[in-house]
């Protein structure tokens, strides 16, 4: 019997063929980030299209860091997203539990409420949102950006910890409560090192979601100093003469980490997504 | 019988742990989406920011007998079909190629994805740079292997191409990714049946691959015509803004611009409840009409 999943010769040098048409296609950009990020100063508006210029320097990065406001936006970035984590993996922690292990009032309600704020556009909520702020007093700080973040992230995040704990057996928990455990200590002490790996997925996930957020931090931020990082590298495009040579330096140095995570992590934040949507 | 997970009725625990969520998305959600309704009635802008009051009905009249209001619409279908088309188009014509024996398939497959893991908000600055007419990647390749010269974001469907393809390149590895996944689930079996009876490479897509692909298809086409729809970074970033002269924009782009760059606080909320009542009524549309096609299967 032929192997359903072996291609005849013309088949595989047709596949290939299409296989290298889009990987050109998609590492187009990235290429050409790198050749611009590798120009000296003074050949910034070349019309070449080598991809390693031949008087490649590491200047501009050096420019980056030390000449530019970089590492500030870098630490408000750190600083956001680190806060965004906390609060997402606290809070999608004990509303997944709670959806998982309890039943009720609402809870149906509830659990569609939290995907159904998916088809929300963002632009909807932004205006009004800006206007709660001010009346808070916490438009244009931090504590914006964190609680918008955190509730963008939660909906997803609270879902898939619900399913996380679901494959978690109950009898543990049934067994710990008949020792006498309390359920705030079962929770803590037995069922969250279980669930550990869903933990690290949530966090990874929240992170990201701060991490590269544009529109709301361009809404709710003013103060420069106070600017992240997608709001500080728009800026070297958006000035009267825009500054590609830092501008792409600065967004690769931002995306690395970012896409070497989410490489690693496609096949988790699939699965999660579609078992979400499927049972939604 | 002792029950088991989800069967214990505790109110009180359920509370405690759900109510810090429930109340950070009750702030950024739920209110705003509550005064949103309110301001859309209301004649707020940037002369009356303080001292609003409620007009009625006349941003709504204003949205709909605005001709921007139709042209956007009709922009934004278009934008949301073409970028799904090719979306789903790309993404299970690589997902069928990557899902054969193929050496070095998950060297292709990492380097497919890396469009998708890329910031969005760097996708699009990056392509917007690369549509520059003078120093752009995209106008000197063209320029070099056709001669050719066009100045993509000065002009109005040369600025939608623009962001078009960015949207594309960033779109199609999330299809991909579902659709490979989609295709691991289909029993082997069944091709080996069909091999028996002789059908021909076509024959079997039809039958058996493109059907059974479906069922996990349809909820990535739902999510991705509703992300695409609401795709402002991309239409904002590549466009900067609807440039030239607001022509680029759809329609979420739009709103964002009337309340924060033209302060039309009211219109801009009138203008955004229309674009979640077209989304309701999408959504409503599509599980209705997938439920009934899953009734006949």
């Amino acid at each position: 019997m032929k192997n359903p999943r072996e291609l005849s010769l013309p088949g595989k040098v047709g596949a290939y063929a299409v296989l290298m048409a889009f990987t050109a296609f998609a590492i187009f950009p990235i290429l050409s980030l790198i050749s611009i990020s590798l120009r000296p100063g003074d050949r910034l508006l070349t019309k070449s299209l080598d991809i390693i210029p031949p008087d490649a320097t590491l200047s501009t990065y050096s420019d980056l860091f030390f000449k530019e406001p970089f590492l500030l936006w870098l630490g408000n970035s750190l600083m956001v997203s680190g806060a965004v984590t906390v609060v997402g993996v606290g809070l999608a922690a004990t509303a997944g539990y709670a959806f998982s292990r309890y039943k009720f009032t609402g809870k149906n309600f509830a659990m569609l409420g939290l995907l159904a704020t998916q088809m929300f556009p963002l632009t909807m909520l932004l205006l009004p949102l800006f206007i709660v702020l001010i009346k808070l007093q916490l438009y244009d700080t931090y504590w914006a950006l964190i609680i918008a973040y955190s509730a963008t992230a939660l909906p997803f995040t609270t879902w898939q910890m619900k399913g996380y704990y679901d494959t978690i057996p109950y009898s543990l928990e049934e067994a710990a409560s008949i020792d006498g455990c309390p359920p705030f200590k079962t929770f803590w002490t037995i069922v969250l090192p279980l669930a550990a790996p869903a933990l690290v997925i949530t966090a990874l996930f929240s992170f990201m979601t701060a991490w590269s957020e544009y529109l709301v931090a361009a809404a709710l931020i003013q103060d420069q100093s106070r600017f992240t990082l997608p709001l500080g590298l728009k800026m070297f495009q958006s000035s009267m003469e825009v500054k590609w040579g830092l501008y792409s330096a600065g967004a690769l140095v931002v995306s690395l980490p970012v896409v070497i995570l989410f490489v690693v992590l496609s096949r988790w934040l699939v699965s999660g997504l579609t078992l979400g949507s499927v049972k939604g | 019988m002792a029950a088991g997970a989800g069967e214990v009725q505790n109110n009180r625990l359920a509370l405690i742990y759900t109510s810090p969520t429930f109340l950070i998305m009750g702030l950024v959600i739920v209110f705003p989406f509550v005064y949103n309704v309110v301001v859309s009635f209301s004649n707020m802008n940037l002369q009356h920011f303080r001292d609003w009051r409620i007009v009625g009905i006349d941003n709504y009249i204003a949205v709909f007998t605005d001709r921007v209001f139709w042209y956007y619409f009709m922009k934004t279908i278009l934008w949301t079909v073409i970028n799904v088309f090719f979306h789903v188009a790309i993404g299970i014509w690589l997902a069928l190629i990557l899902d054969k024996d193929l050496r070095g398939r998950s060297f292709f497959r990492t380097i497919l994805i890396l469009p998708w893991a890329v910031p969005q908000y760097i996708t699009a600055l990056t392509w917007r740079g690369m549509f520059n007419s003078e120093y752009g990647a995209v106008s000197l390749l063209l320029q070099k292997l056709f001669g050719w010269n066009f100045s993509w974001l000065n002009d109005e469907w040369g600025a939608f191409t623009a962001c078009l393809i960015a949207n594309i390149w960033l779109g199609f590895p999330f299809m991909m990714v579902v659709a490979l996944g989609g295709l691991q689930s289909i029993p082997r079996e069944l091709y080996e049946a069909a091999e028996i009876d002789g059908s021909s490479w076509f024959d079997k897509l039809r039958t058996i691959t493109l059907p059974l692909l479906k069922p996990v298809m349809v909820p990535a086409v739902t999510l991705g015509v509703i992300w695409t729809f609401n795709n402002f970074n991309v239409v904002w970033l590549v466009s900067n803004g609807g440039e030239p002269s607001d022509t680029s924009h759809i329609l979420v782009s739009w709103v964002y611009k009337a309340a924060f760059r033209y302060f039309r606080m009211g219109y801009a909320a009138a203008f955004s409840m229309v674009i979640f009542a077209i989304l309701i009524i999408f959504g409503w549309n599509f599980v209705r009409r997938t439920r009934a096609t899953e009734a006949v299967y």
